[in-house]
């Protein structure tokens, strides 16, 4: 029965994010509670001399200053700091652990006081000498010390003799500069202390069980010690995949002052945390005059912290999406005085797709063939590293309905030949690809008599939508109005969850919820086979459904028990059933989403001003469990693909090792005035293979391939290709 | 943020009096600038004076013909006046030009003329800055200065003042109104805001003691052929890259009076008597308007990272000139570039 998975339901968080009801993790009220503010380090390499905390003291309402000479134990093993998504290479940041500065933005104290302006005001006071060592934070400057950290895939034929010889070769460098996440919601933990150096820590995360587990490590306490709690998240963005430095913080001052604590970082603050790592791509596409492929070369050279490789597959993409006898992929690291990137909205795609698809606009030029044409010459069916099938990849159909409904047969190719009274009109298109992962996901589902549900489950909602296809497929999967499905989620105690991250929580936690559901059907089923002339006697599971309360035969719906009479019969009052999602092993297919994205740009050439007045992302995803939700999701990565393209940039005045731009006025983002059409289309894509629902997840195709529709959008526009990111105007005069 | 006095003002005379007795106190209002300042320990005030209940709040018909503003007049408000919208649309485009519609209605008229730079490395107070800790040196020099001046800089400070407001008030002729211990003074907006010199801690002209009371405008509102085009890295609520006022009096097509100011270049609303002199008696063509453009701009310099904002104020000055003496003054609204 699908009343609600596929349709345009609501979020059934909706009224109490707008109302103000939902809690965020800083929200949460404690008696007693104190507050934290973090003081930093204002040089990016180098080790404290000395911290005289002495004045901060003095101040009326201060209860403490934690430094590292004086805060409690904090595990000495990197084993213990190493979170479920932390580098694998590497020795993870530990938060006031000795006197190291690692990173400019590194927290060096925590003020505790009654109030928080308390705290801030008393952070001022707090002394600081440091011994500076000598630092280096440009990636640029030191790209001459990239090297690979990891074994580089394995090369397809002979990719540098191809581009070599081929007959048409486009080679250059494409550079996208570090960007931070900014979610609204200020990273923030409120540290509960519950007695007896027990915690209860409402936390600002994409992983309750992986902040749970952490700090159990950090700490050395036992899993009932500590509980953490996430109800609401306001956006992370994949800045709250590891464990923060606020919620270090929080949990070191609430057992050092065995009382509650809340640590809110600063705006300015959060910009010390982790960001979408500067990369420089370099990509190589070698053709046949005929169109098609010969060769493909990516390298990119990215940066990380001292301290951690952080590495994501920028570079791997075109295996997915172009067919070429020759490849060769390479990505490679330089290690500079800055805290570790971390994952950012399609970590790896966002970049190095951007990259591949401006090259593939170039080649397209130099071909004298339409964009979409050489896309279609070098079609994939099959992903080229593992030679596999897809599960499914409509990327075709994307094409043809995202061109239609953008009206690409009209675009004249000749760049600066479409005019719209002085500005000029520029047409651009690219390609998105992402991963369609699934990950071990549990779910408890509690049916009591009345026919109300109970879902529950670790996982994180981070504004995605999960509260809502949680309910959409439990109210399907259980025959009940979704009114009467209450979900809970993101509580460590709750049914095991990895971190809400790379898109795979929708597909995992919905087949979770089938599997408990079946659990809970099977119960019924035996309770109401029991009943004495019972519709459902000698039914096998898998003929009977549960539809509107009750349990029923499903070929013939009328040949059924309610809900309430089976437990009644059974002389029970609930069903409560636990179940880990099971998805087939198969090593036979490939998984991934696509998308197809085409962007009108509007270009006042002489002043250099550029508006994205259209964009039309058609995305094959498999089934889309909302469509109202996944259309926001894809709303929302083509918003922050409009802001890739033109306006994000964490600036860096390499002399002081100091980001330069660590506030949203400065750090410019898409306001409404630079929003302007958006077309999502959700092309069908039926999919056997990948899960029973056929699902495969949103959360980060949107963005994909959207700065480098805009790019080329401004290349056909002005005849300008610019390679650097973001295309600001000062880069289109002249 | 540092712990400060707060002391509410009971009139102008009493707001004279507290500032007078210390030294270390500043004035509030909106607080749209001043308290972002403290929460970045920039300003670090002994004491709050607030004088947002002060009754400078009207804006009033003069004598000659032309309006004096209260001091503490909010930006929207004088934004939507109907003799603003009438008489001086261009101060009302330049306002609407400015900030977000929340900051606007906070903003007064005297806390825009106060506002600072917002150079990054005056925010920073982690980096050597001369306006902000005068002889530590200037950071945006050598530095990150892409959104810096390119006119009237000095070796000591090359940041800008963000206002929208005060470029059209500067084109318009505005009088600025100031009340001191000893009675009243009046002086003209373009002196009101200091070039930065050896001393550019010194944003304004205002002595110990001093506050603005009003703003005046002269009767002549060049309601008719006027445009301020503001140029930025996105299309709302962002910094000046480079913005013009522009406002002409034609005859036909011939010009007898024409006013150019310029936002996001200078440490002040930047105007150039020769250019606008050059116009009269010109007729309103691009060729004149790229010479007035060209005097305007003489002795521009740029330092390694805002060259480019040298040809986009010529540009942009010709662009704002034609869309006034066309009568197709920039939207606010809609930001495509007439």
């Amino acid at each position: 029965m699908n009343a609600y998975v596929g349709t345009p339901t609501s979020r059934v968080d909706g009224r109490a994010k707008v109302t103000g009801t939902a809690k965020y993790a800083g929200e949460f009220p404690a008696d007693g509670l104190v507050h934290g503010f973090v003081v930093e380090a204002t040089i990016p390499c180098g080790r404290i001399a000395r911290l005289d905390t002495s004045a901060a003291l003095n101040v009326n309402g201060v209860l403490d200053v934690l430094t590292h000479a004086n805060r409690p134990p904090l595990a000495d093993n990197d084993e213990a700091w190493k979170d479920e998504v932390a580098p694998e290479k590497g020795s993870p940041f530990r938060p006031l652990y000795d006197d190291t500065i690692k990173f400019n933005g590194q927290p060096i104290a925590l003020v505790v006081a009654e109030d928080w302006e308390t705290a801030k005001f008393a952070a001022t006071l707090v002394r600081v000498e440091y011994e500076p060592s000598g630092f280096a934070t440009d990636l640029e400057g030191e790209r001459g010390s990239a090297a690979e950290t990891d074994e580089p895939p394995k090369p397809r034929g002979d990719a540098a003799a191809a581009l070599a010889r081929a007959a048409v070769r486009h080679e250059a460098d494409y550079v996208i500069p570090t960007e931070h996440h900014n979610p609204m919601e200020l990273f923030a933990t409120t540290a509960v202390w519950d007695g007896g150096g027990k915690l209860t820590v409402y936390d600002k995360t994409q992983g309750v069980q992986n902040v749970h587990k952490f700090l159990c490590g950090v700490f050395d306490k036992k899993p009932s010690d500590i509980r953490v709690i996430s109800p609401y998240v306001g956006g992370a963005f994949g800045s709250g995949l590891r464990p923060q430095h606020q919620v270090v913080l929080a949990t070191l001052a609430a057992l050092a002052l065995k009382r509650s604590v809340r640590v809110v970082l600063t705006r300015q603050q959060m910009y010390g945390l982790g960001y979408r790592p500067m990369t420089i791509e370099r990509v190589g596409l070698g053709a046949k005059s005929d169109g098609t492929l010969e060769a493909v070369t990516h390298e990119a050279i990215a940066v990380t912290s001292r301290y951690e490789d952080f590495a994501r597959n920028d570079t791997g993409w075109a295996e997915q999406l172009y067919s070429s006898p020759n490849s060769r992929f390479s990505h490679k690291l330089v290690h500079l005085d800055v805290s570790t990137p971390c994952d950012m909205r399609a970590p790896g795609a966002a970049s190095g797709v951007c990259a591949l698809e401006c090259a593939m606009d170039e080649l397209a030029v130099a071909l004298k063939i339409d964009p979409i044409d050489l896309r279609l010459n070098c079609y994939s069916d099959r992903d080229q590293s593992e030679n596999l099938p897809y599960t499914s990849k409509q990327l075709r159909e994307c094409y043809a309905r995202g061109a239609e409904a953008f009206g690409w047969s009209r675009r004249n190719p000749a760049p600066r030949s479409m005019h719209d009274g002085n500005e000029l009109v520029g047409w651009g298109m690219a390609t998105g690809v992402w991963e369609a992962l699934q990950m071990p996901v549990a779910v408890r589902i509690v049916l009591t008599s009345n026919g109300h549900a109970e879902v529950s489950c670790a996982a994180s909602d981070i504004g995605t939508g999960t509260y809502t296809i949680v309910a959409q497929v439990a109210a399907d999967a259980l025959g009940l109005p979704i009114e009467n499905i209450s979900v809970r989620l993101a509580d460590s105690t709750l049914p095991q969850a990895p971190v809400e991250g790379g898109s795979w929580m929708a597909a995992s936690s919905a087949h979770a919820v089938l599997a408990a559901a079946e659990d809970v059907r099977k119960e019924l089923l035996s309770l109401a086979g029991k009943m004495p002339g019972s519709p459902l006697a000698d039914a096998e599971l898998a003929d009977t459904v549960l539809i509107d309360g009750s349990i029923a035969r499903a070929a013939d719906n009328s040949r059924a028990v309610s809900i309430a009479d089976a437990m009644r019969h059974g002389n029970i009052e609930r069903i409560a059933k636990e179940k880990v999602n099971q998805f087939d092993e198969d090593k036979k297919h490939a998984r991934n989403t696509h998308s197809a994205v085409f962007a009108e740009v509007k270009i006042d050439e002489q002043l250099g001003v550029i508006r994205v007045t259209r964009i039309v992302s058609a995305v094959a995803a498999g089934r889309i469990l909302n469509t109202k939700t996944g259309r926001s999701q894809i709303m929302g990565g083509v918003v922050w693909g409009i802001g890739m393209a033109l306006h994000e940039e964490t600036v860096m005045d390499h002399r002081f090792g100091r980001i330069m731009n660590a506030n949203i006025a400065e750090y410019h983002i898409p306001v409404n005035a630079d929003v302007h059409d958006i077309d999502v289309i959700f092309v069908d894509e039926p999919d056997a293979h990948i899960n029973k629902l056929g699902v495969k997840g949103l959360g980060e195709i949107g963005i994909v391939g959207v700065p480098a529709a805009i790019a080329n959008a401004v290349y056909h526009a002005t005849g300008k290709r610019i390679r650097r990111f973001p295309i600001t105007l000062d880069k289109l005069l002249g | 943020m540092n712990n400060f006095q707060y002391s509410r003002a009971a009139d102008v005379a009493d707001a004279i009096r507290l500032l007078a007795a210390n030294p270390g106190a500043r004035l509030i209002a909106g607080g749209t600038n001043l308290i972002d300042l403290m929460k970045e320990n920039v300003e670090r005030p002994s004491r709050l004076i607030d004088i947002s209940r002060l009754p400078l709040r009207k804006v009033e018909e003069t004598a000659d013909g032309g309006l004096r503003i209260g001091a503490l007049v909010p930006n929207s408000d004088l934004a939507y006046h109907p003799l603003i919208e009438q008489r001086y649309p261009l101060l009302a485009s330049a306002i609407l030009a400015g900030a977000s519609a929340q900051l606007r209605n906070m903003a007064s008229v005297g806390g825009n003329l106060m506002q600072r730079t917002r150079c990054a490395y005056f925010y920073d107070t982690a980096t050597p800055c001369n306006k902000r800790n005068p002889g530590t040196g200037c950071s945006a020099l050598d530095g990150l200065n892409r959104n810096h001046a390119i006119l009237g800089t000095s070796a000591s400070c090359i940041a800008t003042n963000p206002s929208d407001m005060s470029v059209a008030l500067a084109a318009l002729g505005a009088l600025v109104h100031i009340a001191r211990p000893s009675g009243e003074r009046t002086i003209a907006l373009t002196d009101f805001h200091r070039l930065p010199g050896d001393t550019p801690h010194v944003d304004v002209n205002l002595g110990a003691g001093e506050i603005i009371i009003a703003i005046e405008l002269p009767p002549l509102g060049f309601a008719q052929n006027y445009s301020y085009l503001k140029i930025r890295d996105r299309l709302s609520y962002a910094f000046a890259l480079v913005s013009v006022a522009a406002a002409l009096e034609l005859e036909g097509n011939a010009i007898t009076q024409a006013r150019i100011a310029l936002g996001g270049v200078a440490h002040k609303p930047w105007r150039s008597l020769e250019a606008e002199a050059a116009l009269r008696g010109q007729a309103a063509t691009v060729d004149h308007f790229s010479h007035a453009a060209d005097l305007l701009l003489a002795g521009a310099t740029a330092r390694a990272h805002n060259g480019f904002k040298i040809e986009l104020a010529r540009r942009a000055i010709v662009r704002t000139l034609t869309q006034a003496a066309d009568a197709t003054p920039q939207s606010q609204s809609h930001k495509k570039i007439a």
